[in-house]
């Protein structure tokens, strides 16, 4: 399985959760299969993916689901001892791991070489690290979410893409249907 | 009150609930404070982006946030703060410790110095500088001003302002 497929099995999870996406492929593909006014596209900023659920899950209440990539962990590797440090239990970080840097033509990683980013956040401190296969992905963010645990997942998959179209919303309508939306859900 | 009391006040005044540093040296005391505030959470992050990224997804969350951090950040996070800070338009309150300025002992810091005015500048970022420690009787307002504009602003302080260095 590649990535795309990967988020098609998670979309019934992640559906009525809050959701942050990674920029590029990952943001474009959920817009595309499964846009909702729980999910925060991220149009630029690699890397941040992560730093940004977290942000939320630290500041309210509901659960809140960060869509990552190993590369744009690669990216940001302060993010996992941050993470560590300060515990959400309404935080999921999912790491889809296909050892590229699939929204620039898949070149390879080190995640995809000597680099497990599972050993990574456990030796950062993370105390729920999980690697599951692509085929495992839904029952294991099923699990996280139901744990009551702030958990990192490490979902295994292969790299390579599909022809998607580059999200045309405005940056400040993304922000603001998200606000409202978690805001509502705070009440 | 001190300066460094008179700031953290002034943030709690205005809500800010959220706050991320990277220290320096000049920033010590009021780092001390925040850590010290029991309404205000303080989140240490290992680099300025990663700040940034935990401010935006905390004030989408609901609690104003902020930024301390040192001014040889401007060129760590420049495209941060273009493509997520101002692109989605979020307020983000940046004290910044204004190295390399009168009173450095460390010549490397004034390489960045000469930079950052023009920086911010060019990034379209409202800039206010605090050179005597009476100018931080306008933190209030700088606050009060940039949840009004929904904008990045920056407040320099340099050494003079934290009584040396």
């Amino acid at each position: 399985m590649i990535r795309s497929e990967v988020l098609k099995t998670l979309v019934p999870v992640l559906s009525d959760h809050l959701t942050i996406m990674n920029i590029g492929l990952p943001s474009q593909e959920m817009h595309m299969m499964d846009d909702q006014p729980t999910n925060f596209y991220m149009l630029g900023t690699m890397g941040l993916a992560s730093s940004i659920g977290l942000g939320v899950a630290l500041a309210q209440k509901e659960k809140v689901v960060a869509i990552d990539g190993d590369g744009s962990i690669l990216t940001n590797m302060g993010t996992l001892p941050t993470i560590a440090n300060n515990v959400a239990d309404n935080f999921v970080l999912v790491i889809i791991d296909n050892g590229s840097y699939g929204s620039t033509g898949d070149q390879p990683t080190y995640a995809g070489k000597k680099t497990e980013l599972a050993d990574c956040a456990k030796a950062a401190g993370c105390e729920n690290v999980v690697i599951c296969q692509a085929e495992e992905a839904a029952d294991t963010l099923q699990a996280a979410l139901d744990s009551d645990k702030m958990t990192i997942m490490v979902v295994k998959c292969e790299s390579g893409n599909i022809k998607v179209p580059v999200i045309t919303m405005d940056p400040v309508v993304i922000k603001d249907r998200f606000m409202k939306t978690i805001a509502a859900r705070n009440a | 009150m001190s300066v460094n009391d008179k700031i953290v006040a002034d943030f709690v005044k205005h809500d800010v609930e959220f706050i991320t540093t990277v220290p320096c040296k000049q920033l010590g005391g009021v780092i001390d404070a925040v850590e010290k505030h029991p309404d205000i959470y303080h989140i240490p992050s290992n680099k300025e982006d990663e700040g940034m990224g935990l401010c935006a997804g905390a004030y989408m969350g609901g609690k104003r946030s902020a930024i301390i951090m040192q001014n040889t950040a401007i060129g760590v996070t420049i495209n941060t703060l273009v493509t997520l800070i101002q692109y989605y338009r979020m307020p983000l309150p940046m004290l910044i410790s204004y190295r390399g300025e009168l009173l450095e002992p460390v010549a490397c810091q004034v390489e960045m110095a000469v930079h950052t005015k023009a920086l911010l500048a060019q990034l379209n970022i409202p800039t206010y500088h605090f050179h005597k420690q009476d100018d931080v009787e306008e933190f209030d307002r700088i606050l009060q001003y940039t949840y009004m504009s929904n904008k990045p602003v920056a407040i320099l302080t340099d050494a003079s302002f934290w009584g040396g260095y």
